[in-house]
């Protein structure tokens, strides 16, 4: 590609395409050469020997020409017709809407109401669910029992091998922690309290939460969203089918059953890590471990976590299920609803799991 | 028929495997296309016709036989400023949802990274008026465009670099028969001004009479019969019979026959 200009004669030669503009070596000074020339009235510019011209290669002459025809122009027909299309349709773009403190204003107007937005969609998706929970318990033949023990061994059984994982290795690292501060005390024994106390009541239902949230959560909005993505929605809308009943309801009634099964299945491979790891740093027998456990940790303790871990359920449930609601058919939205899923459902567990410990100070301790 | 060809599929097999039972698609299928042919390729449903469509994109990996393409094999289409070469145009547009009109279409050329933002910004709103859309669409969101607003970006898109062949894949499926009309307008002036050549799937027998100067017909896992319109109507196959005799067929030739000839 190379412009000459002999005696006033601009005279274009090679492929003035997109691909071979862009070529870094090709394009370098390119416009530099073509801007002068664009202004000078006196020169004849000669396209007939250009190999081929695409409306890039248009476009760049005809903006090189100040979006307007030169004096003296030779050219091919084709090339003419190409030139006068991009000519009649060169408009600058329509300028975005532009950045004020009035847009800034508005822009936090827009936030709190987004908020009451959301928080009025999760009181009304509980509303709902009471609502789908009444009519599973007046019409129990109705309920969709096979999503629901889908959604239970999907997000129960298949989570066993990480929960436990999980959970082993925190038992362990808390007990070779905890055997170091104990011993210098000669406290050795109440490793026994502390991590059956710890790991009963706190940490199992949390880890198993945290996990779940990150794994099942995901997963549901992921579900849903798609489903706004795919119009399945509104298909269901269409037919009949109360998205209450068949999506949400389900997913919770799952989610609420397995969050305490998966909890005591994270506490018992938390102790089991704990244990081992006492028998190994400190020389504390399992079967002592195993025996002192009933007496120092009060069994109330255990039930207060099961009935945390179904909160949990339920919120997580919840808080996936009215992200996934509110995907719009695109994959930004989609992207987005996931992360805040995610986050929002993790932020719930713990504020939660602050106002269980304040509020029941007085049980198991 | 002198014009270099662009397409060239010779003894293609196409095989999907699910679940372990291969499933033959395409059996010895050959196919040449010329410079500057419309070209349909029709055929029932699930006779593969977009799965032809995909390996001369190279997204498909033939079993056996080539493809070859402006010249290469078809599998090394997808390198960097693919735009240039060939344009495809999906059956639901296959927009980008996080981009704009105007960004989906710049997309390619920006992707190149040396042309300034200004040429390529005027170039997309160049394309996004060629096919018809008016220029305060630029700063949309495709979740708020309509079918036929949709397809017309995705054609700006497929164009942006001007390659010399468009492969669209059921063009005028979902638009109503007005828009359809206009689109068949669109192809066929873009076709002739730009010495295109296209390569289309398509049910919609009206599409097919007036745009195509050729038609290829996919049955039996291979193309039965290849040739302008007017001699595939007459072409005896079960299919062939059906599809272009049937009620809606007789219809749509009137568009190719002023006076309908006896079949």
């Amino acid at each position: 590609m190379r412009t000459e200009s002999a005696s006033s004669v601009l005279l274009l030669h090679g492929r003035w395409t997109a691909d071979q503009l862009a070529v870094p070596a090709v394009w370098q000074g390119l416009p530099e050469r073509l801007r002068p020339a664009g202004t000078d009235q006196a020169l004849v510019w000669d396209l007939r020997k250009l190999q081929r011209l695409d409306h890039t290669g248009a476009q760049l002459l005809w903006n090189a020409w100040g979006q307007q025809w030169p004096a003296q122009l030779q050219l091919l027909p084709e090339q003419r017709v190409m030139l006068e299309r991009v000519a009649q349709f060169t408009a600058p773009a329509p300028a975005p809407v532009p950045y004020s403190w009035h847009a800034v204003y508005l822009g936090l107007g827009r936030r709190v109401m987004a908020v009451v937005n959301h928080l009025s969609g999760a009181v009304r998706l509980l509303g709902q669910l009471v609502l789908d929970l009444l009519r599973l318990v007046r019409h129990p033949l109705q309920a969709p029992w096979r999503d629901i023990s889908g959604h239970l061994y999907r997000i129960g059984a298949t989570a066993m091998p990480i929960t436990a994982l999980v959970g082993f290795l925190i038992g362990v690292v808390l007990a070779y922690l905890m055997s170091q501060q104990l011993r210098q005390f000669g406290a050795d024994a109440f490793i026994v309290n502390i991590l059956g106390l710890s790991l009963i009541r706190e940490l199992g239902p949390v880890l198993a939460a945290i996990l779940i949230a990150g794994r099942s959560g995901s997963a549901i909005t992921a579900q849903i969203g798609v489903m706004r993505v795919t119009e399945e929605l509104d298909a269901m809308r269409v037919l009949g089918i109360a998205k209450g009943f068949r999506l949400v309801m389900p997913r919770t009634v799952a989610m609420a059953l397995a969050m305490p099964l998966l909890s005591v299945w994270t506490t018992l491979a938390a102790l089991l890590g704990g244990m081992l790891a006492a028998d190994l740093a400190m020389g504390l027998t399992p079967a002592y471990f195993i025996s002192a456990l009933p007496k120092t940790v009060e069994i109330a303790n255990l039930w207060l976590a099961l009935a945390k871990s179904m909160v949990f359920g339920v919120l997580i449930a919840l808080v996936a299920c009215h992200y996934g609601l509110r995907v719009k058919p695109n994959t930004q939205s989609l992207g987005e609803g996931t992360t805040a899923s995610v986050v929002t459902s993790i932020t719930v567990v713990i504020l939660v799991d602050a106002l269980f410990a304040v509020l029941f100070k007085g049980v198991g301790l | 028929m002198s014009a270099p060809l662009v397409v060239e599929i010779n003894k293609l097999w196409s095989v999907f495997r699910a679940e372990g039972v291969p499933t033959v698609i395409h059996q010895d299928l050959d196919l040449k296309i010329a410079q500057g042919e419309l070209l349909s390729i029709v055929g029932g449903s699930g006779s593969g016709k977009t799965v032809l469509l995909r390996q001369m994109l190279g997204l498909e990996k033939p079993a056996r036989g080539s493809v070859t393409v402006l010249g290469h094999p078809a599998a090394e289409l997808g390198r960097a400023g693919a735009a240039s070469r060939v344009g495809m145009l999906f059956q639901h547009g296959a927009l980008f949802s996080a981009f704009t009109v105007l960004e989906n279409i710049a997309f390619p050329l920006r992707e190149l990274g040396t042309l300034p933002a200004d040429l390529v910004r005027d170039v997309a709103m160049v394309k996004l008026q060629m096919v018809g859309l008016d220029a305060r669409h630029a700063h949309k969101m495709p979740a708020d465009l309509s079918g036929g607003m949709v397809k017309r970006v995705a054609l700006a898109r497929a164009l942006v670099m001007d390659p010399p062949l468009l492969l669209l894949d059921e063009p005028t499926a979902g638009l109503d028969p007005d828009s359809a009309d206009g689109f068949c307008a669109l192809l066929q002036g873009l076709h002739r001004e730009l010495g295109l050549t296209v390569v289309m799937v398509t049910h919609d027998l009206d599409t097919i009479f007036e745009l195509s100067t050729r038609v290829a017909v996919v049955a039996d896992k291979h193309v039965v019969v290849d040739a302008p319109p007017r001699e595939v109507v007459g072409f005896e196959h079960p299919f062939v019979n059906d599809f272009f005799r049937g009620g809606r067929g007789r219809r749509a030739q009137a568009l190719l026959h002023p006076t309908p000839d006896a079949v």
